[in-house]
C-alpha cells in the first residue's frame, strides 16, 4: 500500500522544505518535505539524482576492459564493481567454475573491501549520530568532539580502514584502478611474504572488530526503545545466501523474505534476476524503484544490505560473528532486526565476519597457487551479483561476436534500497518533525535515517567548492520564505 | 623526509582527471625527494601517507577556482566532510592532528575544471590549466624555490 506521505492529497498552501544536498552520504541527493501551516508534514520524499550514464560509458568497449573501467563508475566502492563485472564476464568466457586460487583471491579482495568500507562508515560517518544523539548541535557532531570523547575510536577507524586498503592493494595489484580480477579468474596470486605481511595485523583487526560490535551493542542497550523505533518500517529483504543457508557476501543464490519473515524465494538463480525483480519509475524521482514481480510495486519492495543479510541468512560461518548475530537477533525481543538503526549493528557484525574470513584465507595456501584462470565455451550474456558493502549489486552484460559490450544493465544497492529509504524518512517525519518548528538538529534526524543505509549516491566527482547543506523553506508558489545554510566549515547561517 | 604530491579525482570524468594527470606528469619527471600519490577522493587513511612527509601538495580539480589555478594554504578544520567518503583538505589535516601526527607544510593546488561528465576527455581549457599547473609545481619543487621561501 502506498504511504500517504509519498504524495499529499492536496499540495496547495503547503510550505516546501528541501534538504539539499545531504551530508555524509555520497553523491547528490535531497529530501523535500511539504509542511502545512501547523507544521504537520504532508509529504516526504528522498530524491536521488541517479546517474544513468553507466550503460553509455560501458557500451562499445571490449569486454575484457570492463572489470577495470567500471571501477571509475564509483570512487567509493570500486572493488565491488570490479568483482561484479568479473563475475558477469566469467560467464562470457565460459568459466563456469573458477580455480581455487582465483575464487579465494577474489573473496579476499571482497572481504577487504567490506572490512574497510564498514570501518569507515561506523567510525567516521555514523558514530557521531550514535554517540552524540540525533538532535545534538551540529558543532558537536564533528570529529573534534569525537576525537576528544574517544580518540582511540578515531585512531582505530583510520588503521582499520588502512588495513582493508592494504588487502585490496595486494589482491588487486594496485591501490586504485586494480587489475587483479579478470574474466575467468585473476592475474596474480598472493606471495607467502604478502600473506605474512597481512597476517601481522589481522588478529588486531579481529580484536578491534569485536570491540566495535560491543561498543555498538552498548550504545543500543542505552537507548533500546528509541533506536528500535527510530524510522522503523516493515518490508521484505533480499540477499545472497550460500547453498547451506549461511552468510556469503561473494556468491550464492538469492533469498527473498516477505515482511512477515516468510521465505518467498530461496537459492534463486541470480542469472535470471529479472524473473524475480523488476523496476518502476515515479515522476518525482530519477532513481527507479525495484520490487518483486510476484507481489507488485506496493507490497513487493524490499531492503538490502547488512541488516537484510544478517536477518536473511541461517547462520554466519565464522564463530565470533555468529555469536554476535545471535545476540543481535535476540536483543530487545528481536526488534532490532527490523529497525532502521539496526543497520549499524549488523554492519559491525559483518565487519567482524570479514576480519575472520580474511584471517582464514590468509592461512590458505591456495592463495599462493599458480592456477589462476579458466575459460570454456564462449557465451553472449553474463550476469554477476555480489553483496557489496551497501547491498546486492547486479551487473548484466551482453557481448557481440566482436567482443564488444552491446548492452549493460547495473542495479546498485542504493537503487534496491530506494523505497526503503523513503519509508524510513517518512516514518522519521511522523515521529520527530510533525507539528514542530523545523530546526537544523531536527532535520538531521532525516539524515540520520538515510545514513543508516550508508547509501552511495556517488558520482565520484567531488570537486572543491561544493556546498554541504542548504535547507530552503518556500511556500506553495515557490516563493522563498527562509533559508538555512551550513558551509564547508560547519557554520550555520540563516 | 620527502615532498608528497597527493592528487585526487576520477580519470574518467572529464576535468576531474586534472589531479591525477598532474601527478602523472610530475612523477614522469623523476624529481628527487618527490613522491606522487593519486586516489579517487581524499580518505581518512591518507593521513597515514601524509605522516612522514615534510612538504605536502594537495591537488584537485575545482569548479570554482579562478583559472588556471589557485594556491592556498589549508589549515586543519573539522568541517562536515570529515564524516564523508570525500574529505576536504582541511578535514584531512584535522585527522592528522587528531592522530597526533606533526603537520607538514601544506599547500593546496586547485586547478580550474569546466566539465565533469563520465566518459568525457579533458576539456581544452583544462588542458591549458594543467600545463600551467605543471609549470608551477616544477618551480615549487625546485631547490631554488624551497631556499627562497626559507629565506623569506
Amino acid at each position: 500500500m502506498t504511504d500517504p506521505l509519498e504524495t499529499t492529497a492536496d499540495p496547495s498552501g503547503l510550505r516546501r522544505v528541501a534538504i539539499d544536498p545531504l551530508t555524509r552520504v555520497e553523491g547528490h541527493g535531497k529530501v523535500t518535505l511539504l509542511i502545512n501551516a501547523d507544521n504537520r508534514v504532508q509529504q516526504a520524499r528522498l530524491h536521488i539524482v541517479e546517474f544513468r550514464g553507466f550503460e553509455k560509458f560501458i557500451q562499445g568497449r571490449p569486454f575484457w576492459e570492463v572489470p577495470v573501467m567500471v571501477q571509475r563508475l564509483c570512487g567509493i566502492c570500486p572493488v565491488s564493481h570490479h568483482l561484479a563485472a568479473s563475475k558477469a564476464l566469467d560467464t562470457i568466457v565460459g568459466a563456469t567454475r573458477l580455480t581455487p586460487t582465483a575464487d579465494k583471491l577474489r573473496r579476499l579482495m571482497h572481504y577487504g573491501q567490506i572490512f574497510q568500507s564498514h570501518a569507515l562508515h561506523f567510525f567516521h560517518l555514523a558514530s557521531p549520530d550514535l554517540l552524540f544523539g540525533f538532535g545534538a548541535d551540529a558543532a558537536q557532531r564533528n570529529v573534534v568532539a569525537l576525537a576528544k570523547a574517544d580518540p582511540e575510536t578515531v585512531r582505530r577507524g583510520v588503521l582499520m580502514r588502512k588495513f582493508g586498503q592494504e588487502v585490496i592493494r595486494l589482491t588487486a595489484g594496485k591501490r586504485i584502478h586494480g587489475t587483479g580480477s579478470i574474466p575467468g579468474g585473476v592475474n596474480k596470486s598472493l606471495s607467502r611474504n604478502e600473506r605474512a605481511y597481512l597476517r601481522q595485523d589481522i588478529y588486531t583487526m579481529i580484536a578491534w572488530s569485536r570491540d566495535a560490535v560491543a561498543m555498538v551493542r552498548d550504545l543500543f542497550a542505552a537507548r533500546a526503545d528509541e533506536f528500535a523505533e527510530f524510522g522503523r518500517f516493515e518490508s521484505g529483504s533480499m540477499s545472497l545466501v550460500a547453498a547451506d543457508g549461511g552468510l556469503d557476501l561473494y556468491d550464492g543464490g538469492l533469498r527473498i523474505r516477505a515482511a512477515s519473515g516468510e521465505i518467498l524465494f530461496d537459492h534463486a538463480d541470480y542469472r535470471c534476476y529479472w524473473d524475480y525483480i523488476t523496476e518502476e519509475t515515479k515522476p518525482w524521482s530519477y532513481m527507479k524503484f525495484p520490487y518483486l514481480r510476484s507481489l507488485g510495486p506496493d507490497a513487493g519492495w524490499y531492503r538490502v544490505g547488512p541488516l537484510a543479510r544478517i536477518g536473511n541468512c541461517d547462520f554466519i560461518p565464522t564463530p565470533l560473528a555468529e555469536i554476535k548475530r545471535r545476540e543481535f537477533l535476540a536483543f530487545a525481543e528481536g526488534r532490532m532486526a527490523g529497525a532502521t538503526l539496526g543497520y549499524h549493528w549488523a554492519r559491525m557484525i559483518e565487519m567482524l565476519h570479514a576480519a575472520e574470513r580474511i584471517k582464514e584465507l590468509l592461512h590458505d595456501d591456495d592463495l599462493s597457487g599458480n592456477d589462476l584462470s579458466v575459460s570454456g565455451e564462449r557465451q553472449g550474456r553474463g550476469v554477476g551479483v555480489i553483496e557489496a558493502p551497501r547491498g546486492t549489486l547486479i551487473h548484466h552484460y551482453r557481448v557481440d561476436e566482436n567482443d564488444q559490450v552491446i548492452r549493460a544493465n547495473l542495479i546498485v544497492s542504493t537503487t534496491h534500497n530506494n523505497q526503503a529509504m523513503n519509508a524510513a524518512i517518512r516514518q522519521v517525519a511522523r515521529q520527530y518533525l510533525d507539528g514542530h518548528e523545523l530546526t537544523e538538529p531536527l532535520l538531521n534526524h532525516i539524515e540520520v535515517a538515510i545514513r543508516a543505509f550508508d547509501p552511495c549516491l556517488s558520482c565520484a566527482t567531488h570537486a572543491l567548492g561544493q556546498m554541504p547543506l542548504e535547507i530552503e523553506l518556500a511556500d506553495a508558489s515557490g516563493r522563498l520564505l527562509d533559508r538555512l545554510t551550513r558551509d564547508s566549515e560547519g557554520r550555520c547561517t540563516r | 623526509m620527502h615532498t608528497l604530491i597527493l592528487a585526487w579525482g576520477n580519470p574518467s570524468r572529464g576535468d576531474d582527471a586534472l589531479g591525477p594527470l598532474l601527478a602523472e606528469a610530475i612523477a614522469a619527471l623523476n624529481l628527487p625527494g618527490v613522491v606522487c600519490l593519486t586516489d579517487f577522493q581524499l580518505q581518512i587513511e591518507h593521513a597515514l601517507d601524509v605522516r612522514d612527509c615534510q612538504r605536502l601538495l594537495l591537488v584537485d580539480a575545482s569548479a570554482s577556482a579562478a583559472p588556471p589555478f589557485e594556491i592556498s594554504r589549508p589549515q586543519p578544520a573539522a568541517d562536515p566532510s570529515l564524516f564523508s567518503h570525500a574529505m576536504s583538505p582541511a578535514a584531512l589535516l584535522q585527522v592528522c592532528a587528531d592522530l597526533g601526527h606533526p603537520l607538514p607544510e601544506t599547500w593546496l593546488l586547485a586547478i580550474r575544471g569546466e566539465q565533469f561528465v563520465l566518459g568525457e576527455p579533458l576539456s581544452l581549457s583544462a588542458q591549458k590549466h594543467l600545463a600551467a599547473a605543471v609549470d608551477w609545481v616544477r618551480d615549487w619543487t625546485s631547490p631554488h624555490h624551497i631556499t627562497k621561501r626559507v629565506l623569506t
